[in-house]
């Protein structure tokens, strides 16, 4: 486990969550012909003050979770349960409290701050809609100490997004996602548009702030070693689905879903004394549709192992022998050659 | 700039050989309304035949500009080259007028980009933009050259490449897409080869299967290879030597096994110090303090010097010329032999 283990209280628990969005033809009278099926039965749990990463390439379905977790979305079925109280049940005054609750950190700082607006105005923005949390004489101290806390100068307040760099501007984002004080922040790729210099700073911010707020974090990205550096647990999603899930070190050490296993395999390792050391595995083709899923396992059109058994019954995500964390894959077994220690 | 001219003498490894590719003390600038832009500030670097040469830096380090330099596609304006030469096979392209210069663009040295579905005509099919490299560059009629695009497509790897030649670049994924650049790039057999950050828009899978299309293509074809690019992973993969750029400048130059054993310059080592690594995990990240430089105003001295932590005041009032560490390894630093030995303490703040 990592250094500090997670107190045990789950504050978010996701029940077999589905999203499909349904295919329409025809202009006056729509008909659905087909639904695009971007989250397709995923659970998982969310304790106090732990960080999930979730790790998947682009279309497997983990900005519409995003979405779904912050209410954005409804869902086709299932349950998110939030302090055990179903998030998608929710109306009027409840609702307005879970959104104070879990907030969002976007990927682009460049799009996700309105260029019209001050820093002041956009921090200060979510007291508008929750005026419980800062009274109005009181909400420009605030502000400012929320510019504190990120790192900026709290001078800066008058001024515009362009006056900021990218990794300001990502502060900047922070500072309005921790306004309102919530417990959960869900991060979709916060440091993927910013440059390798400024990706530390900002992951650093958000572990500091994690110390001191006791704040869960959902972290969503590509980038394996960033997830691993922040994450305490991990899951990784391929076409809608969670397909192996586990701590840091289960995931990272010992995979073992072929997907997980081609997916550490195919990142560059910073190293080149290691050049040639590690068995890559080049995935032939491309995901499939979401709209048209394949029968049984979704991975097993790429997947070296597959078999007729793979087509027909769908691997269920459990612990399977000879390993410790949960898989969904038949055949699921350790594979080592694909990790290098660096 | 004298400064910049130091570093510039023969490397020691291809003495003697004319390199393929050599830019020597290049100098771009963009005229902009809030002042010049000094983007390019005296690069100067060697590329030889079957070689990979990896250009690192962040956004604004100059090392796209560089390469759209080399290419003779800068948008001028703004963009204007003051000074210096990019000499293919010893011939100085900057020298020369625009038609005679189009000669060499796609037969010699051709590019990539990073985003293919920008790059690409949205209104034609894939198969007639190929083609028209053939039918323009080489004259070949609308048929033969239909069947040459075919054929790259093949050698590209995109399945079923006779019946998806028709198709446009929306209807591709993104992998797919760059490997039609891909096949664009290398349909005339050019000897030089710059890719401009050709994976940074692909998930890890496609960038796995890119990266390795375009190792076996410089294999078979023994081309001389430019990778520019912002990930240390991708080019510890694939590089043999590696440029360090920063603020328009090189700070560090050397062989790619020793530029990650031990670093020369303090903004290379800040580079490598801020990768995640595990037996880090738990830890504050080391991370770079402070900003890249605004172009229109860099600072005097050392360009990174306020981000460096072992800046000194030599470093405020002389700017450090590339100049050799030890052999065949170059770095912009006044403390170069320091660095590279770990022998210095952050400075007092």
């Amino acid at each position: 486990m990592t250094s500090n283990p997670p107190s045990s209280d789950v504050v978010l628990e996701v029940d077999d969550l589905v999203k499909h969005f349904p295919l329409t033809t025809g202009v006056v009278v729509k008909r659905q012909v087909g639904a695009v099926k971007a989250v397709d039965g995923v659970s998982l749990q969310l304790r106090r003050g732990e960080t999930l990463g979730i790790v998947g390439e682009s279309g497997c379905g983990k900005s519409t979770l995003a979405k779904l977790l912050m209410r954005l979305e409804e869902p086709t079925s299932g349950k998110a349960l939030f302090k055990g109280q179903n998030i998608y049940d929710l109306k009027g005054r409840a609702l307005r409290e879970l959104r104070r609750n879990i907030q969002i950190v976007f990927q682009d700082p460049y799009s996700s701050l309105n260029p019209r607006m001050t820093v002041g105005d956009i921090i200060g923005e979510p007291f508008d809609i929750h005026p419980e949390v800062a009274p109005r004489g009181q909400r420009r101290k605030r502000v400012q100490e929320l510019l504190d806390v990120v790192g900026l100068n709290p001078e800066h307040i008058n001024r515009y997004p362009h006056q900021f760099s990218g990794g300001q501007r990502q502060r900047i984002g922070i500072a309005r996602g921790l306004a309102l004080r919530p417990e959960i922040i869900i991060c979709d790729e916060p440091v993927s548009a910013l440059d390798v210099s400024v990706q530390a700073q900002v992951v650093n911010l958000l572990e500091s702030l994690q110390d001191e707020f006791g704040l869960s974090y959902i972290f969503i990205a590509h980038d394996l070693s960033v997830v691993r550096h922040i994450s305490d647990r991990v899951a990784v999603m391929y076409l809608g689905r969670i397909v192996e899930t586990g701590t840091d070190a289960q995931i990272y050490e010992r995979p073992t879903h072929p997907y997980t296993q081609a997916l550490l395999s195919a990142v560059p390792v910073p190293d080149p004394s290691v050049r040639g050391q590690r068995q890559q595995i080049i995935l032939t083709g491309d995901v499939p549709s979401p709209a048209n899923p394949p029968s049984g396992c979704r991975f097993r059109t790429r997947c070296w192992k597959a078999t007729d058994k793979c087509a027909e019954e769908d691997p269920a995500l459990t612990v399977r022998p000879g390993s410790d964390h949960e898989s969904a894959c038949h055949y699921a077994a350790v594979r080592e050659d694909v990790v290098v220690q660096h | 700039m004298a400064t910049t001219q130091a570093g510039i003498a023969p490397r020691p490894d291809q003495a003697g050989v004319t390199p393929l590719l050599e830019v020597e003390n290049l100098q771009v600038e963009f005229r902009t309304r809030d002042g010049v832009a000094k983007a390019v500030n005296g690069v100067s670097y060697t590329l030889h035949e079957g070689e990979t040469l990896a250009v690192l830096g962040e956004s604004g380090s100059g090392k796209s500009v560089t390469a759209q330099a080399i290419m003779g596609i800068l948008d001028s304006p703004p963009g204007f080259v003051t000074g210096g030469a990019v000499r293919f096979r010893g011939q100085d392209l900057l020298a020369l007028p625009d038609d005679e210069r189009r000669a060499y663009r796609g037969r010699s040295i051709s590019m990539i980009f990073q985003d293919a579905l920008s790059a690409l005509n949205p209104v034609f099919p894939v198969g007639w933009q190929i083609a028209e490299m053939f039918r323009v560059h080489e004259g070949l009629s609308k048929k033969d050259a239909k069947q040459r695009a075919v054929e790259l497509m093949e050698q590209v790897r995109i399945p079923a490449a006779r019946e998806r030649a028709g198709d446009y670049p929306h209807q591709f994924s993104g992998g797919m897409r760059q490997r039609i650049m891909i096949a664009m790039a290398i349909a005339l057999d050019p000897d030089v080869l710059i890719a401009d950050e050709p994976t940074t828009a692909l998930d890890v899978t496609v960038q796995a299967q890119i990266m390795q299309l375009l190792a076996d293509l410089q294999r078979e074809r023994n081309m001389g290879l430019i990778l520019i690019t912002h990930d240390l992973g991708v080019v510890a993969d694939v590089a043999d030597k590696i440029e360090v750029m920063y603020s328009g400048r090189i700070m560090e130059q050397a062989p790619v096994h020793d530029i990650y054993a031990a670093p020369a310059h303090p903004y290379t080592k800040g580079l490598l110090e801020s990768i995640p690594r595990v037996d880090l995990k738990g830890q504050e990240l080391s991370a770079i303090k402070g900003l890249p430089p605004n172009l229109t105003n860099i600072p005097a001295g050392c360009e990174f010097r306020p981000r460096c932590p072992y800046a000194r005041d030599i470093c405020k009032e002389q700017r450090p010329p590339l100049a050799e560490v030890v052999p065949g390894r170059f770095s912009a630093c006044h403390f170069a032999q320091e660095v590279l030995e770990g022998d210095i303490e952050p400075a007092q703040q």
